[in-house]
């Protein structure tokens, strides 16, 4: 069982609700694989693991030109094929920005003399740890690095299907949501009640509904806006999962790195129905592993 | 002319509440929301559309069944997992990259330009305003918001501004990347929680990283006292000024609602306030 937890708009309350469920879920017995897709601005380690077992780093394959190889001017089709201008023609020889690289590979492709070698660029550090019921897997993407996505799906390669895993999304609607959606069983939408919250919602459902994944959405923060975002909602006919109140309290222990449902007696019983909830929606899958 | 880009690593810290802030204040400025697949500043800022142009960049592949001889050396040469077992483009997963249509022994990859969004060109009650909407799912966010930003410049030259205020995404990844490219000032807007003041560092490590000058916003200052002491204390140290602290206020919520910025909505108590940070500002 896979649930993604993501949003739109950021600052909404997705790692709040990624990290309370998780936590939530080892309270209950079950083993949990928490992955952390969020490489960018990676924060659920502060309300989970503060320390990590191991830490690696990543790379991409990028082209490397051997210029005994290379022949040079009379060919340059990797620099004509290239649609990324990872390659460039400089004054005698092919110049490579692996920055601009995808690692789609069509240079070793169609170059005729074997000159295209396999070179590496960083995309960022992956971290594992593991304590009780809980394994945890987070990247932290290099800085200047501009792709999240390989980095992304690095951080998910190392996860242990057999568990419940909860995955905390990046914010947005593109690439890096993609690639964090990937497999999921059922995708949490985290919104907040206000004019923003609403529009990002909009966009995140559409991708959503878009990449036919099965959803529902929670309301954070209920109470501080208007009740637009509950408007929408009921006229589309996308379940709400959960509604958890707007309180000051929340604010300041998730300011320090703690857990609601350790914090607060009554949040634990709204995760309790968040869970109910997702189960109901997948036909017990949550509840079979 | 001068480009201010507001970003913050963690999203929901307060940025496009604070660009339409600081948007009715001062002379008029060219305007430019680069968070573009989650844009949100038009809901404050209204614009009225004058233009509206395609956004165009990279391709897609798509594969003819009736030329398709069903080999497989597409799917097996794709990195990115974007061909289908009944040999379909999977669009969201397509980068262009043009190996499928490369390797294909029947010629039935085509590919083509793709459609990735929109770009707009505004007038608002604040001067005009560059804008897009990215297609849901869509590649290239990174160009987008390169184009919206170079649109925005050229509009400054041409009205004669001085400055372009501009709404970043959070993140340190392609599109924040993009929207500092150029940039002559980043403002960062932090929130005193421990996940915002880490994001917070490595937004900062990316604006050195293109050598870029740095101020802060510290907002929702009363969440957590000893943290906005931490940020005061980090800032410090890096030489990042401090434009000014703003508290937690319900207020920020009930302008959005309102559709108008803070300064508008609470214009002697907040809006104080901001006038101060814009004041100082104006000083970098």
């Amino acid at each position: 069982m896979r649930v993604a937890v993501a949003s739109g708009k950021g600052g909404t309350g997705k790692t709040t609700v990624a990290v309370n469920l998780a936590r939530y879920l080892m309270g209950e017995g079950k083993e949990v694989s928490f992955i952390d897709c969020d490489v960018e601005e990676p924060n659920a380690h502060f309300f989970l693991m503060q320390e990590f077992d191991e830490e690696f780093k990543e790379y991409v394959t990028v082209p490397e030109i051997d210029t005994q190889k290379c022949l040079g001017e009379s060919c340059k089709k990797c620099v004509q094929e290239c649609r990324f201008k990872s390659l460039i023609w400089m004054v005698s020889e092919v110049l490579v920005f692996p920055e601009l690289c995808h690692s789609c590979g069509l240079c070793k492709l169609v170059c005729p003399a074997q000159a295209v070698l396999d070179g590496q660029r960083e995309l960022g550090t992956v971290r594992h740890a593991r304590k009780d019921k809980l394994k945890f897997y987070s990247g932290l993407l290099r800085i200047g690095e501009a792709m999240a996505p390989p980095l992304i799906k690095k951080v998910k390669q190392y996860a242990n299907p057999g568990d419940v895993q909860i995955l905390d999304c990046p914010p947005g609607t593109s690439c890096p949501v993609i690639e964090s959606l990937e497999g999921a069983d059922f995708v949490v939408l985290v919104t907040e009640p206000t004019p923003f919250g609403l529009n990002d919602l909009k966009l995140a459902v559409e991708l959503t509904r878009k990449l036919n994944y099965p959803f529902g959405v929670v309301i954070n923060r209920d109470g501080m806006g208007d009740d637009a975002v509950l408007r929408y909602l009921d006229a589309e006919n996308i379940p709400v999962l959960a509604r958890f109140p707007h309180v000051q309290e929340a604010a300041q222990a998730y300011s320090q790195g703690k857990l609601l449902v350790d914090a607060f007696p009554e949040f634990k019983g709204l995760y309790q129905g968040l869970w109910m909830e997702i189960n109901k929606l997948t036909d017990g899958l949550g509840g079979a592993r | 002319m001068k480009e201010i880009v507001v970003i913050s690593g963690k999203g929901g810290t307060g940025k496009t509440s604070i660009v339409s802030s600081l948007a009715a204040l001062g002379p008029k400025k060219v305007l430019a929301d680069c968070d573009v697949d989650a844009a949100d500043l038009h809901l404050i800022l209204h614009p009225q559309i004058k233009e509206k142009h395609d956004f165009i960049s990279g391709e897609k592949a798509t594969i003819d069944p009736e030329l398709c001889i069903e080999c497989g050396e597409c799917r097996e040469k794709c990195r990115f997992g974007a061909i289908s077992d009944g040999f379909k483009v999977l669009p969201e997963h397509c980068e262009g990259c043009g190996v499928c249509a490369y390797v294909c022994p029947a010629d039935a990859v085509k590919m083509s330009p793709s459609h990735c969004g929109y770009l707009y060109v505004s007038d608002t009650r604040f001067g005009p305003m560059v804008h897009a909407s990215l297609g849901i799912g869509e590649e290239n966010s990174g160009k987008l918001v390169t184009t919206v930003r170079k649109k925005a410049a050229e509009l400054a030259r041409e009205y004669g501004y001085e400055l372009v205020l501009v709404d970043g995404s959070p993140g340190i990844g392609c599109p924040v990347i993009a929207s500092l490219t150029n940039a002559d000032l980043a403002v960062i807007v932090v929130e005193p929680t421990i996940s915002a003041e880490h994001d917070m560092r490595r937004v900062h490590e990316l604006t050195q990283h293109f050598n870029i000058q740095c101020l802060v916003i510290l907002n929702k200052a009363d969440i957590n006292v000893s943290i906005s002491e931490r940020i005061k204390d980090y800032c410090h140290k890096a030489e990042i000024p401090v434009l000014g602290s703003l508290p937690y206020d319900i207020k920020f919520t009930r302008a959005q609602i309102e559709g108008k910025s803070v300064v508008e909505f609470d214009p002697h108590g907040l809006g104080k306030e901001i006038e101060k940070i814009w004041q100082k500002m104006m000083t970098f």
